[in-house]
């Protein structure tokens, strides 16, 4: 039974994206959508556990949430005449056209990017509608209570709804502007697939998914646009490596990884990515990020790495972004050409204490100088900072190496 | 539709020119809101606008008690004040914000943007 309620939960959070945002699209209201989407699951609780889990539970859950919001709108229509309007809206106004790309999910994906929502706002309401996280999850990946969280989300759920933020995708004049908002959006769900922040599992592979998917979708929207083909390209170059990433429950890191592993059809799409960018030639963030990551998956073995490669590349990168975050990987690519002790003294100048991979990188380069004691001690701080169980079991690990010798 | 206050920010301290550097400033600026407001008019956004005299015109009453309490000034001591507002009715908040962009430039001051709950 158990089990079957556990399937039911994970089916229910692939689609709750699609969902919503079908909802939303329906009937213009946030609230209503998640609360129709709430009712759905219970229904699918009930019923599937019997009969099976439907061929199409996409389909099923959007048919029953959409009976659920009508049944309510219907009960309240009485005492709201606002819930009537919603209801006569849905009836009578056939959907509005979407602009060039049919996609609910991007619709509601510029919604919740919104400029008028607070940034921090806007990637919660993305993992909360898009990606299906809950409020709690969403708080612990930004290190805030829940109860804070819940009120920046119920807060942003507010503004859109009395501020009519209005559910569609810009137009084409406005997309550009628009599009660093989303990208960051799309980026950071990745990014908390990629390496979980929370203690439940190390990896979010629907996660990692989802950001792909909608990064394709914006790709269609807009072809022109460098900086979409760069995250793109971004997030194939590094998620084809995500299977050879974990083994036995620990992170495994790029020069330990078996290769062999690495989804090479993910790799040729990500290079042809890279070199289209080039051939556009007006360079931006995610370009730089995945021509780095070209680089890496061009190299058979770690040891084959063009490391001077990839330090211009960061260069080229800092002159974009000159965030302490790219001077630490940076300095993590100068140890291969420069060794250790340069990079450290880069690392130790950089105002990171408060971000685990600054305490990680230095615990390796304490290693490396043979500075046992400080790296042990570093390791400890790297590991107490991190929630990710594969990534404590590797520092772990490289911690208990130290102690063997 | 929905009616937006766009609310225009500015010093509390006014010269003779008033938010404005110069005479000149000041006319280019009635300039352009006034054909501002024309548009709004001819788009069919419009409401209703208008410029408020200083702040230090202000006066704050408190009835919640038994006999009003009136307190000479602005309800807060800032530096920035509303020195005028447009009420326009838009489909949504990219239409306001866009008009409010548009405005911000006319009058030269800052401009806050909120939805009406409704109107009276």
């Amino acid at each position: 039974m158990h089990g079957e309620t556990a399937a039911v939960e994970q089916v229910f959070r692939q689609e709750y994206g699609r969902l919503i945002a079908s909802l939303v699209r329906r009937f213009g209201d946030i609230d209503i959508a998640e609360e129709a989407a709430g009712e759905a699951l219970v229904a699918a609780l009930e019923k599937w556990p019997e009969s099976g889990v439907p061929p199409n539970p996409g389909g099923w859950l959007t048919i029953t949430a959409g009976n659920r919001a009508i049944d309510r709108i219907r009960r309240e229509k009485q005492r709201d005449a606002k819930h009537q309007a919603a209801l006569m809206h849905q009836d009578d106004t056939p959907h509005e056209p979407t602009g060039p790309v049919e996609d609910d999910r991007l619709r509601l994906l510029f919604t919740c990017c919104h400029p008028a929502l607070a940034p921090e706002a806007r990637i919660a309401l993305t993992l909360r509608l898009l990606g299906g996280l809950t409020v709690a999850e969403i708080a612990q990946a930004f290190l805030v209570s829940e109860t804070t969280m819940a009120q920046r989300v119920t807060r942003a759920k507010k503004k859109i709804a009395a501020a009519k933020v209005p559910f569609r995708v810009p137009e084409a004049a406005d997309v550009p502007e628009r599009l660093g908002g989303v990208l960051t959006v799309l980026f950071l769900i990745f990014n908390e697939g990629y390496l979980a922040t929370s203690d439940g599992d190390p990896v979010r592979a629907d996660l990692t998914r989802e950001a792909i998917r909608l990064t394709r979708v914006l790709r269609q929207l807009l072809p022109e646009e460098p900086e979409v083909a760069g995250l793109l390209g971004l997030l194939l170059l590094t998620e084809a490596r995500r299977e050879a990433r974990v083994r036995n429950g620990q992170l495994v890191p790029l020069d330990e990884q078996d290769r062999a592993g690495w989804d090479r059809g993910l790799i040729a799409e990500g290079h042809d990515l890279v070199r289209e960018c080039l051939a556009i030639n007006r360079p931006g963030r995610y370009q730089m990020l995945a021509a780095i990551n070209a680089v890496h998956t061009d190299a058979p073995n770690a040891s084959d790495t063009d490391w001077s490669q990839v330090v211009a590349l960061y260069d080229q990168l800092t002159r974009l972004d000159p965030s302490p975050i790219v001077a630490l990987n940076r300095a993590v690519a100068v140890a291969e050409l420069d060794g250790p002790q340069v990079a450290l003294t880069l690392i130790d100048r950089l105002p990171l204490t408060g971000y685990h991979p600054w305490h990680a990188a230095r615990a390796d380069l304490l290693r490396r100088l043979g500075r046992t004691a400080e790296a042990k001690r570093t390791y400890d701080a790297a590991i107490a900072a991190t929630h990710n169980s594969a990534e404590r079991a590797y520092l772990s690990r490289k911690r208990g190496e130290l102690l063997v010798r | 539709m929905t009616h937006y206050l766009l609310a225009v920010h500015g010093p509390a301290e006014r010269n003779e020119f008033g938010n404005y550097g110069s005479k000149q400033e000041m006319e280019e600026a009635f300039a352009a809101t006034g054909a501002f407001n024309e548009k709004l008019h001819t788009d069919g956004y419009w409401v209703f606008a208008g410029g408020l005299q200083p702040a230090s015109t202000a006066t704050v009453v408190d009835g919640r008690e038994e006999t009003p309490v009136m307190t000479d000034g602005p309800y807060l001591e800032t530096k920035e004040v509303i020195g005028g507002f447009w009420v326009i009715d838009a489909p949504d908040l990219d239409v306001a914000l866009k008009l409010a962009a548009e405005g911000s430039k006319a009058c030269r001051g800052k401009v806050e943007v909120r939805p009406f709950e409704g109107l009276a």
